[in-house]
């Protein structure tokens, strides 16, 4: 029938160009993550060796790996914990409140997500200068100016200065995140909850956390999973994984080998590793946060 | 918010309490982005005083430096015509691909939307090293049969490897708003006569508007921000993006210090997304709200 070839035809050429970008820059790329990992080859020759899972025996071996776990999983903690509470706590102010400026503070507090994070980046780096930075010359009002805080240059301190400018990049976007999911709830559930006394903070934990639960959980699986890739563009443009490696994150690291010292299948392994870690994280937040389903 | 008596005196605590966070939380995230642009018309001189010092004059000579010395200028161009181009391929092929998956009933069609949904998963920081070697391959290819290399420092296929990033959500997100559509308009172009194709551009396309321009939006925002594919895949130092400039201008300021022209290149950067978020950031806001989540 001549009507359903011209259909099948129509189909054929609207898919078929993003189906071809899609396997070459994205499927075989990815597999070629997962073959590369079970070869070794290191610098600009052609000779790959076949060496099974020795990549990945060599990174669990290396104290290297467990310094960059380390430093990952502190950043993920930290910056998780704060921008949520943060993020919650403003989401609830604003949508509470008959506040006036509503939209003024929502349009300032989504700035930050639309910057790129190299400026971001360069912003705090300035921040942080232990010289002529704004931090520092906030501090020094408290205390003499002789000792500055290195907050990029101290390896005991730089992971938290990391974390600060992670932050200050995502609270803006949960806040409206959330504003948008607690518009849903209904007065009436806080006008009864007044007629009983309770306090608005009461109010926040026992009505307005429990109804948007549903939302706090996706977007924590979300957070997790991107924090992994944030830290790696905040790393890159920020410390370059320095001083001394106390800022090196999983695919800063990842790329330091692979791209950089040119050992590709060393660097994929760790790819690999951290590909399975973030979704079994994913899975674990998953099963962890359930709770029964509450409707409005 | 109804209060009762009772509560009256502890609410205007509480709402007094609500704008103080508030008011600090934008006075954090404002001076900031404030200070920049307040630097970038500084002296390198007025940077050993107060950082909070305002600025003595307006010191352009910062911007023209950036611009040249720092080859900012050539790397804006670079960056509006990677960017011009991303966002016009994305349209052409994820318009089509989108509409057909949303919208046709075929075989293959769960293979695909499946297949688009898992690379929802798939970040370009995993496999941008891949890709890297891929086209290194490609150029060795070229090398021997062209004479030259043609894959690695080249715009326009850094701009498909964009378009083929920003695939699976963006096939994601209109698909959603395709399938939204009522099927009869499909039927009443069919009863006019009209083709699949002259279905598609003439009738569904005008009432996709408000989804394309959310698309427009987001990804006008990560092609433009974006530097780690950019840094890897444009290696030549006239290739660069303005995100990478900007990085090179952080690493420069290091040894040499040149404080203005960082600010000035910074400010570069940041200006067109900052105008674009002034006009739009309605749009903006409530399109995060529709498409849910960006990964």
């Amino acid at each position: 029938m001549p009507i359903n070839k011209g259909r099948s035809r129509f189909i054929f050429f609207c898919l078929a160009p993003a189906v071809i970008l899609f396997v070459i820059f994205l499927i075989i790329p990815t597999i070629d993550v997962f073959r590369m990992s079970l070869y070794k080859w290191g610098g600009y020759t052609d000779n790959k060796t076949y060496v099974g899972f020795d990549n990945f025996s060599k990174l669990f071996q290396s104290d290297k790996f467990y310094q960059v776990f380390q430093n990952s999983i502190l950043l993920i903690i930290v910056v998780t914990i704060i921008t949520f509470a943060f993020a919650l706590v403003f989401a609830g102010l604003l949508s509470r409140n008959k506040l006036r400026g509503r939209d003024f503070f929502r349009i300032i507090f989504y700035i930050p997500n639309i910057l790129s994070v190299v400026v971001i980046s360069a912003i705090f780096s300035a921040i942080y200068d232990p010289n002529n930075g704004l931090l520092n010359s906030i501090l020094n009002l408290f205390r003499s100016a002789e000792d500055p805080t290195l907050w990029l240059g101290d390896q005991k301190i730089v992971i938290f200065s990391l974390a600060g400018a992670m932050i200050w990049q995502a609270v803006g976007y949960y806040m409206v995140m959330y504003m948008a999911s607690m518009a849903n709830i209904p007065e009436s559930l806080y006008e009864s909850a007044d007629l009983e006394g309770a306090s608005p903070i009461h109010q926040f934990f026992t009505i307005t956390i429990p109804l948007i639960w549903t939302n706090i959980r996706t977007t924590l699986t979300f957070f997790i999973i991107s924090t992994i890739n944030m830290s790696f563009l905040f790393v890159t443009a920020m410390t370059g994984g320095g001083p001394d490696g106390a800022t090196e994150v999983f695919l800063s690291y990842m790329y330091k080998e692979a791209y950089t010292n040119s050992s590709y299948g060393y660097g994929m392994a760790i790819g690999v590793v951290v590909f399975i870690f973030s979704f079994a994280l994913a899975g674990i937040l998953n099963a962890v946060t359930k709770r029964e389903h509450l409707e409005y | 918010m109804k209060t009762s008596t009772l509560q009256k005196g502890s609410g205007s605590l509480f709402k007094t309490l609500s704008y103080l966070l508030l008011i600090a939380l934008a006075v954090i995230i404002i001076i900031p982005v404030a200070w920049a642009f307040i630097s970038s018309i500084k002296q390198d001189s007025e940077f050993y005083g107060s950082p909070w010092a305002m600025p003595e004059g307006i010191y352009l000579q910062n911007f023209a430096d950036a611009w040249m010395k720092a080859r900012m200028g050539d790397y804006m161009l670079n960056s509006v015509v990677l960017t011009a181009i991303s966002i016009g391929l994305l349209l052409i092929i994820a318009l089509p691909a989108a509409y057909v998956l949303a919208r046709y009933k075929f075989k293959s069609n769960m293979i695909w939307n499946t297949m688009f949904m898992a690379g929802l998963f798939i970040n370009v920081n995993y496999i941008v090293v891949p890709i890297f070697l891929m086209l290194n391959n490609g150029d060795k290819l070229a090398r021997s049969v062209l004479g030259q290399p043609i894959f690695l420092n080249n715009i326009f296929l850094l701009a498909i490897v964009y378009t083929a990033m920003a695939l699976p959500f963006t096939i994601y997100l209109l698909s959603g708003y395709f399938k939204s559509l009522s099927k009869e308009y499909e039927e009443a172009a069919s009863v006019d006569g009209a083709g699949h194709f002259r279905t598609m551009v003439q009738v569904i396309m005008p009432m996709a508007k408000p989804a394309i321009i959310t698309i427009i939006l987001f990804n006008f925002l990560s092609f433009w921000n974006e530097y780690i594919v950019s840094m890897t895949l444009l290696t030549k130092p006239g290739f660069k993006t303005l995100p990478v400039g900007l990085m090179n201008l952080m690493a420069a300021q290091k040894s040499a210090v040149e404080y203005g022209q960082l600010y000035a290149g910074l400010v570069l950067v940041m200006l067109p997304t900052l105008i674009l978020y002034i006009i739009v950031q309605k749009k903006l806001t409530q399109g995060m709200t529709m498409g849910g989540l960006k990964g």
